[in-house]
């Protein structure tokens, strides 16, 4: 519990933060044709910060792995699942275009970072194979 | 919740005078939960399918109200009296609540968030054309900071609380952290659920 670790939480919290105001930005604008620039510079920092959370993980010395990945499996099936529903959505209402791709990106960004933050709030606590 | 750092057991019967809490035995996540959750998905996929009007208002409202009501419960509730209960009560309890909260709200929340964007296409109240349509835009910003609250803290607080108090010696500093991290962001979100419903009955009104 006392190992220092990134600020995993922070770091994907503000992501999520930049894909949900990209998301909100695109659908407050309908049917309007709207620039995708701010949506798309969104999602480039929100997959950025992403990023930065998987790098800076996989440097921490002695993570326990085998932790995260017990729970994050499951944790990405279910997000998974939820994502896909709101992509049937999307599909179902004709979304189309650079604006289906942004949102499509964006449920990515979100099925694989919520899970990871899952499985980092469990393994960061795990202390041995004993407890 | 120093106390509880002794071998707990997981025999699920009452506390032995002076010694360690009990942990009952519980499931992680409970199998009949994801047979209902599965239910309610599969009828979710169904009403946005046929794109009819009483299913999908039926699948928002009520999963909406749902939501809402278990957000400020737990949040305005439960969880002030969580913090006053003993020790052994506030483990028994949080090993028969927060399985149960693992399922529900993942699902509560696609269903209604899923529904309700499907609702206002059919109705056309998500298009800038709409009379209200600011109302439908603080609505999304007040659901997406719920969002990311719940993703962020409430939802891995919630598995990783659970997942600790399966260990032979559950650190009792690590259930009282991952506790009021639940307990403080439930406050929270009941909080932006009362703005939700102001919303919601000015845009029903």
């Amino acid at each position: 519990m006392n190992q220092k670790l990134p600020p995993v939480t922070q770091t994907a919290m503000v992501s999520l933060a930049l894909i949900v105001a990209g998301g909100i930005y695109l659908s407050a604008h309908l049917p309007d044709h709207v620039p995708l620039a701010p949506a798309v510079i969104l999602l480039i920092l929100s997959a950025a910060l992403m990023a930065f959370n998987l790098v800076s993980l996989a440097h921490v010395q002695g993570f326990a792995w085998d932790r995260f990945f017990a729970i994050a499996r499951w944790a990405i099936l279910a997000y998974a699942i939820t994502a896909g529903l709101i992509e049937f959505v999307f599909l179902r209402n004709h979304v189309g275009g650079g604006v289906l791709v942004i949102l499509t990106l964006s449920l990515v960004v979100y099925a694989i970072h919520v899970p990871t933050l899952v499985g980092f709030t469990v393994a960061r606590y795990y202390n041995g194979p004993e407890a | 919740m120093a106390s509880v750092a002794t071998e707990p057991t997981t025999s699920g019967h009452a506390q032995p005078a002076g010694g360690p809490p009990v942990v009952p035995e519980f499931e992680i996540v409970p199998r009949i939960g994801l047979v209902l959750a599965g239910v309610v998905l599969a009828a979710l996929v169904v009403a946005v399918s046929i794109n009819g009007l009483w299913a999908l208002e039926f699948m928002h409202v009520a999963f909406g109200a749902a939501w809402t009501i278990i957000d400020l419960f737990v949040g305005l509730v439960i969880g002030p009296i969580l913090g006053r209960m003993s020790i052994p009560s506030r483990i028994e309890f949080t090993t028969r609540f927060m399985p149960k909260m693992v399922v529900i709200m993942p699902a509560v929340v696609t269903a209604t968030l899923v529904a309700g964007w499907q609702l206002s296409t059919k109705l056309g109240t998500n298009q800038t054309a709409y009379v209200d349509h600011s109302w439908i835009v603080a609505s999304m910003i007040v659901v997406g900071v719920m969002g990311i609250l719940a993703l962020g803290l409430l939802e891995p607080a919630n598995i990783a609380v659970l997942i600790e108090l399966k260990k032979k010696r559950p650190n009792p500093e690590v259930i009282e952290q991952l506790m009021k991290r639940f307990i403080y962001c439930s406050g929270i979100i009941g909080a932006l659920q009362i703005a939700t419903l102001v919303i919601m009955t000015k845009l029903a009104s």
